[in-house]
């Protein structure tokens, strides 16, 4: 018997194309304005990340970043059917899922130039951007930690029968540590309410994911394992990802348990600022950049009847907006030295009263 | 007052923080029917519930990362580890988001979780049941870590541990869990603060500094040590983060000479951050340096050599004796 890595050549994957069809869900029931957030959204996460790469070569970023460039179709099709109160659990790569939510740019902005203005005082940074008012529970930079604490998140919703639910987003790689079976498992015992979100883009770091892991669906292939339902789903069309959140939304909210699901999707840059991504093979992200989300998406407004117009204003109107958080962050002081002794202790310090 | 083991005193203890709090969770391997595999939480789950007792997978690094989400929104998790050894697949989740997640949200985020493991050897189990993990512990910041030694304290020490708001590393000496003695559960006037240690022992001629299971050892070789004509203090330290420095650093001082005693590995031990601060601090009042008297730098033993591995009398009172040849 070959195991299902042995028919994997390492190293050498045919090119991954995306899905043929942008027109599959023209004629969702999804409503307009909701549609129009979700435009809005997708300028806000594609115009914000470009910004953050200008201002990394600018030498204003200090430490690192990990853009969701042609991801942001994920982001906004969750952010957009989640209930206020639910949670929000992101990886190291989670600006889009941050803005998505509704947090101020601004203080994303200077919280990744590492100023006092920042959502966290400076002292989270890019990987760490975390505002508990407005649900986004963290980011988490470890790989499948944060799957294990949206759980805990989850169960204290049930505990409470608040309704609420925690969506937890994670890359392809994830799916081959321990922690991510473990809340699989975990989630599925105690039918928490709790919706786990793969943004498979198809590498894991600087890995073809396909090289590196024995199903061809990193995640889909494991649910049944955990008695769930594989759900695949066009990461790049914003509306694929609203109706697959919908759904799994509710399925958690009413009590049936966990939903996984794969959201199909392509990262344009490298895995992080200092990657030029050169391990992917030619080709590939011609044919992805012909997915993009922001092409499908606007496609699909103008087909629907949405003036040009509008589209264009929305796109303007984003880019004042990111112009704006750009000046408010940059003119944001430098943390005080202080601040790196605070906080450790619940009380704010770092030193023993004794 | 109430005669108990050390293990019913921290079920009473549990018991009693349950009672006070209803935010207060009991999560582990085995805790609920079972009541645990030293059946520290034996009852909890009938007279609780099994919401509020709960028998988890066997995925350690599930288990913490599950009670901190549980802490982000206001619950007091409390988790067993059931073997000292077990705590490394749940390390990832303690180092990395548990002692940090407060810090780096600026104070947003409190995560009043406990983690007890029982550790130590000495009941003829083998590696990975028997170790004494409290370094890698107490070297990340954001972790409160501390250790009980007598079923008082652990009655008193669990129930500060689960209000803290800290994540607290709880130390159990398993060996020790037999151990009875009269609690007076009626008033907490007496009980010390968690972060305090106290001398259990006053002497005049040299230090003992331990906590856990070599308390008591420390304590017998103290009561030998009287047939040489030596006065040893004897300092349980309950809590090695944060430490009571004040009152170790006075008993330094006063006796001159400080030997500390620990089952875990001298090598990079905690002993040696005692022995550095005491060094640093009370120089020119010692008479020898300080001593460290522990395991040896070698993987936990198999149970038929656990006796020669174990620091015991002998092993403290050279150590003792030593400190004198200076």
């Amino acid at each position: 018997m070959t195991s299902p890595l042995e028919r994997h050549p390492y190293g050498e994957h045919a090119i991954v194309l995306p899905p043929k069809s942008q027109t599959t869900h023209d004629a969702a029931d999804i409503d307009r304005e909701i549609r129009l957030l979700m435009y809005r959204r997708l300028h806000e996460i594609r115009q914000f990340e470009k910004r953050a790469y200008d201002m990394f070569m600018q030498n204003l970023v200090k430490g690192t970043t990990h853009l969701s460039l042609g991801m942001e179709a994920v982001a906004a099709g969750f952010g957009a059917t989640m209930r206020e109160d639910d949670y929000t659990f992101a990886t190291y790569r989670g600006h889009a899922h941050t803005l998505a939510r509704g947090v101020p740019m601004e203080g994303i902005l200077a919280e990744l130039l590492g100023r006092s203005n920042g959502l966290l005082g400076g002292k989270g940074g890019s990987m760490h951007l975390t505002s508990v008012e407005h649900g986004m529970m963290g980011s988490y930079a470890i790989i499948g930690a944060h799957l294990t604490i949206a759980n805990g998140a989850a169960w204290s919703a049930q505990y409470r029968g608040s309704g609420q639910v925690a969506v937890c987003f994670f890359g392809d790689g994830t799916t081959n540590i321990g922690a991510f079976h473990e809340a699989l498992n975990y989630a599925a015992v105690f039918s928490l309410p709790v919706v786990f979100v793969c943004e498979n883009n198809l590498y894991m770091e600087y890995t073809a994911i396909s090289d590196i892991t024995a199903v061809p669906r990193p995640a889909a292939d494991r649910a049944g394992a955990y008695g769930l339902q594989p759900v695949v789903v066009d990461g790049n069309d914003a509306d694929a990802c609203y109706l697959a959140a919908r759904d799994a939304l509710e399925h958690a909210r009413s009590g049936r348990g966990p939903v996984l699901i794969e959201a199909l999707t392509y990262r344009h840059g490298g895995h992080s600022r200092a990657d030029p991504g050169k391990y992917k093979p030619p080709g590939e992200l011609e044919a992805w950049l012909a997915h993009d989300p922001l092409k499908i998406y606007r496609g699909r407004l103008e087909r629907i009847g949405v003036p040009s117009s509008a589209l264009d204003e929305i796109e303007s109107q984003v880019g004042q907006a990111v112009d704006a958080a750009t000046e408010a962050a940059k003119n944001g002081p430098l943390p005080e030295q202080a601040l790196a002794y605070t906080d450790v202790w619940a009380d704010g310090g770092h030193s023993w009263r004794n | 007052m109430t005669i108990m083991s050390l293990s019913k005193a921290l079920n009473e203890g549990m018991r009693q923080a349950m009672e006070d709090d209803p935010k207060v969770l009991i999560m582990g391997e085995d805790v609920g029917k079972l009541g645990g595999v030293f059946r520290v939480t034996d009852g909890l789950q009938k007279d609780f519930g099994e919401d509020r007792v709960i028998d988890t997978p066997l995925a350690e690094s599930g288990i913490i990362g599950t009670a901190i989400g549980l802490a982000l929104r206001g619950y007091r998790p409390v988790c067993e580890i059931q073997f000292d050894g077990f705590v490394f697949p749940a390390a990832d989740q303690i180092i990395t988001q548990l002692a940090k997640m407060p810090m780096r949200s600026l104070g947003a985020i409190k995560l009043p979780v406990v983690v007890r493991i029982p550790c130590g050897g000495g009941i003829g189990a083998v590696e990975h049941h028997s170790e004494s993990p409290e370094a890698y512990f107490t070297h990340t910041a954001g972790l409160r870590v501390v250790a009980c030694s007598n079923p008082a304290d652990a009655y008193t020490m669990i129930q500060q541990a689960i209000r803290s708001d800290d994540p607290v590393i709880f130390f159990e000496p398993k060996r020790r869990y037999w151990e009875k003695a009269d609690i007076d559960t009626d008033s907490t006037e007496w009980w010390p603060p968690l972060h305090a240690a106290k001398v259990v022992r006053p002497g005049t001629d040299a230090t003992l500094l331990a906590y856990g299971p070599m308390v008591k050892t420390c304590l017998e070789a103290a009561t030998a040590a009287e047939d040489d004509g030596r006065s040893l203090e004897v300092i349980d330290l309950r809590s090695l983060n944060p430490l009571d420095e004040p009152l170790v650093l006075e008993s330094a001082r006063r006796t001159g000479r400080v030997v500390v005693v620990h089952e875990a590995p001298v090598n990079n031990g905690f002993g040696a951050e005692l022995a550095a601060r005491i060094t640093e601090q009370c120089f020119y009042h010692l008479e020898s340096p300080v001593l460290r008297a522990g395991g040896f730098s070698t993987p936990y033993p198999p149970s038929k050599l656990e006796e020669h591995y174990l620091p015991d009398l002998d092993r403290v009172l050279d150590a003792v004796d030593r400190a004198f040849g200076y």
